[in-house]
């Protein structure tokens, strides 16, 4: 139980988020500047296939991807990790050894969350057996949306707990939760409830990540932070597939919350088409040729 | 060189494409002389239905414009008539008028587009209100708009009359389907591809070709069109019908003899008001 | 954990909850300048009369610098009476002859073309806005020259509408209006002063002021690709002489003034006795006030657009922060953290948020304040930017521990300076807010949608901002109370500014 009455809401201005929000996307990232950024870009993503489809072949792969992004500048930085399914986790770790890479798994009943606290713990743990040094869960909106705010509380500790070493991932599902009130609420929330990582989206729910609402989780991050001196990570996932979007990201953590965020132990981003453009883009300033995406592999 | 001439299909306009009728059948569409000047939509009461719910899904979008943005496009319409007024010239010719008269309607047709453009951003400082109420609250009304409306074009007047009608519906945030000119259809069909280039999103504006007498019922008796407007002398059972179909639905119908589309009085913020609701607000005022 | 990122090696990690955040290192944004090869700018620039760019009689020019780098761009030539009075009967000539013959809807046609011929030479004029002004091109880009387009296209619509706006008058042009406008927002102004005045069927002879002159020039020669009839437009340069000399000219029927306090008193004087009529747009020191129940992350946002827009170079610009106890503190250091993001410097770099300071005369002004501020005994914090060593840069700045009484809070320092107060309840605060003799804005956040009217209702200015600050559109009317000025522009009221109803 937390002794915090989250049933207390603290009052965003829409409208003025937005107006924020347009304001940072108006940061012009050129040169040196673009490509350390887009560099970065790269080594904050969670390379990511969460399909019901997803085989043995399909997750070999992407391991090769992360691990060997383009061929062509093989001294670019990894991605951060691979996400994938708990079943595909001992794979995915198989592949990436010995590359620094992290596998993190969705876990919880992905991505509805829909079954009983013990299934989701089970799966929490199945997953950390299998070797997911990081585990993306998912709340219970149904219950936040109708105020058992203690319950997804002692929900999200309980699979902090199933973690172990493994660091947790808390997903909000923010396009489920309709206002930004929510958002910051179930951010504070998961923040308290022991979450190392905020996170967006499934990106199964369309609106998946927006930069409005990474931007009040970053600020509830930094607010946190002042109270607790703990630092949290954020991770928006979904709908961020082109290297601008990538950028404004970045900015937006760059002014919120400053140096300190600005790795992949703090951010990432959780997609799967994004990694080839951003690729293309570092080869256009290094070249200075716009590319195709023929030259890209689509693993 | 011969060249020989290639002739156009005139189609008619939904949701920003130009599809045929969806009853595959058409009418024959004469010039002044009697000869053929193309086979139009003969439209059924499915592209009535089609046009509508095209429309209604447009109009979510379309009202949530800003004033300042709608403004802008109707006087992009403007500006692209401007340049296509060679197009519309010729084809008023065709059909009747004389050089000068066709050069006087695109004219005013043109005007007509600038002066709701001009609309936009004051008719609701005009006829919105802040209401002196007398308990401590802060009460005001504002015009929102009513809906998808649909336009009987006048008869005789194919193109003026036409924007003249469509102007002040979409000015105020209204999406509609309007049905043209039966004998001259061709004009709306021109001004349709006007629209098609100016930045109108599809779905706002809808054009329908064929008959009155079959289409008056499926307007009229449609519960999802809120509003009708006809300027022409329809017949007293046409009218009979449409008002006892509007009944069933509360459909607001508005009729407006009109002869003279160059008259002053076609032209007011009156038009942009038929087809606007008055919405109050009361909100406290304390610490 | 992955140990693939060069950024990892560096990154600065915070260790206490006290400490605070840091914004620069590990990734900072290189130059994007705004290319200013496009525009091209003269020489030397001559008034713009009759239709014409003509030669001032006295044959004497003033130099224009670049406040961000103290260089020479061009130099404006001086009107003096002789030429005040041919701008004057240029003026009238066209009032009498062609632009009244006009009907209301062909007025209003030069006036949409106007608008759009802004439109497409808007980056022209947001780079040259910027060169002249000191303001960064985002503002000039995003803001002045989309609003004065924005203007002109409002106004447009007005012209053969005029009937609606005064129900039972009928509405009639003054004549010939003289129009003196500010340094901060010069094309802007130029809008908001020329587009109504038009709708109406005056016709204008306009100065616009002397640092920032060049956007009205570039203006006069879009007034001629337009095919507007020639004496309708009138541009004067020169400094507050000249503006003298509009000011008594006899044949002028309206006096239009945006700038300080100090000289709309002066002009308020030289008309008495005429029967001129005159509206002044003046200064003002608006009041923030800030409730404990307020978004406070997107108030802190509301603050720095108060004050910081435009270098605080805004009559309107919320200089007075007014905060509840209970969220001071809180609220002072998000604020400090935000005004670490801030950037300062070349105005034609993309990224600044914060360009140059007008002039050196106004840049002694707002140090002087600086000085008086801390003999007051004001807790003095800015932000640490860096700033360029050449031109007007001054950094974002709070004065804090402030008093009512102090001259930091009475009077207005139009530079990026923002005072900070605290309050306890609502009365209180209003009464602070007030406790001025200008009236032009104010600004109050707080979640509770009653208490917004409520304050609202108390504050003695023009405008209030709810929940936000610093917001204009062509619809809305903008003037202020007690010595703010008098009469209102833009929106339906504007319009009153330019008519006699009979």
């Amino acid at each position: 139980m937390s002794t915090t009455d989250f049933s207390v809401t603290t009052p965003i201005d829409h409208v003025a988020v937005e107006e924020r929000v347009a304001r940072l996307n108006k940061r012009s990232i050129k040169k040196d500047s673009k490509i350390q950024a887009l560099k970065m870009a790269l080594s904050m993503m969670d390379l990511t296939t969460l399909e019901g489809k997803d085989s043995e072949g399909k997750v070999i792969q992407l391991c090769q991807k992360a691990k060997l992004p383009y061929a062509p500048m093989p001294d670019l930085p990894t991605v951060a990790a691979v996400c994938v399914y708990p079943t595909m986790v001992r794979t995915a770790k198989d592949q990436v050894k010995g590359s620094g890479i992290n596998v993190a798994s969705v876990a919880t009943a992905f991505p509805s969350g829909m079954a009983p606290l013990s299934v989701r713990i089970d799966d929490t743990k199945f997953a950390v057996d299998e070797g997911a040094d990081e585990v993306d869960m998912v709340i219970s909106r149904g219950a936040f949306l109708s105020g058992e705010y203690n319950q997804v509380f002692d929900e999200i500790a309980a699979i902090k707990e199933a973690c172990g070493k493994a660091h947790l991932k808390v997903i909000l599902e923010t396009g489920e939760l309709h206002t930004y009130e929510n958002v910051r609420k179930a951010s504070d929330l998961a923040m308290e409830a022991g979450g190392d990582f905020i996170k967006t989206s499934t990106g199964k729910i369309s609106p998946a990540a927006t930069q409005p609402v990474t931007l009040v989780m970053l600020e509830a991050i930094r607010d946190y932070y002042y109270k607790t001196g703990k630092m949290v990570g954020m991770k928006p996932a979904g709908g961020i597939r082109t290297a601008k979007q990538a950028l404004q990201y970045l900015v937006l953590v760059k002014e919120t919350l400053g140096a300190a965020w600005l790795n992949n132990e703090y951010f990432r981003f959780g997609a799967s088409s994004l990694a080839n453009d951003v690729l293309m883009q570092i080869v256009k300033q290094q070249t200075g040729q716009y590319q195709s995406a023929d030259y890209f592999s689509v693993d | 060189m011969e060249h020989l001439e290639v002739l156009k299909t005139y189609k008619i306009y939904i949701g920003g494409n130009f599809p045929r009728t969806e009853s595959g059948r058409f009418y024959k569409v004469y010039d002044s002389e009697k000869e053929l000047l193309a086979n139009a939509c003969l439209c059924s009461r499915k592209d009535v239905r089609d046009a509508v719910k095209i429309a209604r899904g447009a109009f979510g979008g379309w009202k949530s414009r800003s004033a300042y943005n709608r403004g802008q496009i109707l006087y992009r319409i403007a500006e692209m008539m401007e340049s296509r007024r060679a197009e519309f010239e010729s084809q008023l010719s065709k059909i009747g008028f004389t050089s000068a008269e066709a050069t006087a309607d695109v004219n005013a047709s043109i005007d007509r587009l600038i002066y709701y453009a001009g609309w936009t951003d004051k008719y609701q400082q005009i006829f919105g209100s802040v209401n002196p109420v007398a308990s401590a609250h802060f009460n005001f009304s504002l015009l929102d708009p009513t809906g998808v409306v649909g336009i009987f074009a006048p008869e005789a007047s194919p193109l003026l009359g036409l924007v003249s009608l469509v102007a002040p519906v979409i000015a105020g945030g209204n999406t509609c389907v309007a049905l043209a000119s039966e004998a001259y259809p061709l004009p709306a069909i021109i001004f349709a591809e006007v629209l098609n280039s100016s930045d109108v999103p599809g779905g706002v504006v809808n054009i329908l070709t064929g008959k009155k007498e079959e289409l008056a019922e499926h307007f009229s008796a449609h519960k999802d069109v809120n509003a009708m407007i006809y300027t022409d002398n329809l017949s007293n059972e046409m009218k009979k019908m449409i008002d006892e179909n509007a009944s069933t639905s509360v459909k607001r119908i508005v009729k407006k003899l009109v002869n003279d589309w160059y008259e002053d009085d076609t032209q007011s913020p009156y038009f942009i008001t038929d087809f606007q609701e008055t919405k109050t607000t009361w909100h406290p005022v304390g610490f | 954990m992955s140990q693939t990122t060069e950024t990892k090696e560096t990154p600065y990690k915070p260790t206490s909850p006290n400490s605070k955040l840091d914004f620069a290192s590990v990734w900072e944004y290189a130059p994007a300048p705004e290319s200013s090869d496009h525009v091209e700018i003269k020489d030397q620039y001559q008034l713009f009369i009759d239709g014409k760019f003509v030669k001032p009689s006295k044959g004497r020019y003033f130099k224009s610098t670049n406040p961000a780098t103290t260089e020479v761009i061009t130099e404006f030539a001086e009107a003096t009476q002789n030429d005040v009075d041919k701008a004057v009967k240029a003026a009238r000539k066209a009032f009498k002859g062609e632009w009244s013959s006009l009907a209301p809807k062909t007025r209003g046609k030069y006036l949409y073309r106007i608008a759009r011929m802004l439109q497409e030479r808007s980056r022209e004029f947001s780079v040259l806005e910027s060169m002249d002004g000191g303001k960064p091109i985002r503002e000039s880009r995003d803001v002045d020259v989309p609003l004065a387009a924005a203007h002109f296209f409002y106004y447009a619509g007005w012209a053969d509408k005029l009937d609606y706006a005064f129900p039972g008058k009928t509405p009639e042009p003054l004549g010939v209006c003289g129009q003196i406008i500010p340094w901060n927002f010069p094309l802007l102004m130029l809008a908001w002063k020329i587009a109504p005045a038009l709708a109406c069927g005056n016709t204008v002879v306009l100065k616009p002021a002397e640092t920032t002159s060049l956007t009205a020039l570039k203006f006069a020669e879009l007034v001629k690709d337009a095919g507007v009839p020639a004496g309708v437009i009138n541009i004067v340069t020169g400094a507050g002489q000249t503006g003298a000399e509009i000011v008594n000219h006899k044949d002028i029927d309206k006096i239009a003034f945006t700038g300080s306090t100090g000289v709309g008193k002066l002009i308020q004087k030289s008309l008495a006795g005429t029967d001129k009529k005159f509206t002044l747009e003046l200064g003002g020191k608006g009041a923030l006030i800030v409730f404990e129940d307020a978004p406070i992350d997107q108030a802190v946002e509301g603050i720095i657009n108060a004050i910081f827009f435009n270098q605080g170079h805004v009559c309107c610009a919320g200089s007075r922060l007014l905060v509840q106890e209970g969220v001071a503190d809180l609220v002072t250091q998000k604020l400090k953290d935000r005004m670490e993001t801030l950037i300062v410097g070349d105005p034609l770099d993309k990224n600044t948020d914060i360009g140059a300071i007008n002039s050196s005369q106004q840049f002694e002004t707002i140090n002087s304040y600086l000085e008086i501020g801390v003999d007051e005994g004001a807790d003095v914090y800015q932000s640490k930017c860096s700033i360029p060593e050449n031109g007007y840069f001054i950094r974002p700045t709070l004065l804090a521990n402030v008093a009512q009484s102090n001259r930091v809070v009475q009077e207005e320092i139009f530079g990026p300076v923002l005072t900070v107060q605290t309050f306890r309840t609502a009365d209180e605060a209003i009464d602070k807010a007030n406790n001025t003799p200008f009236g032009l804005a104010g600004g109050v956040w707080t979640d509770k949608g009653s208490k917004i009217f409520k304050v609202g209702a108390g504050l003695r200015s023009g405008v209030v901002w709810a929940n936000t600050y610093n917001k204009f559109d062509p619809t809305s009317p903008f003037g202020g109370y007690k010595e703010s000025g008098v009469g209102r522009e833009g929106g339906l009221h504007g319009l009153s500014a330019y008519v006699k109803l009979k």
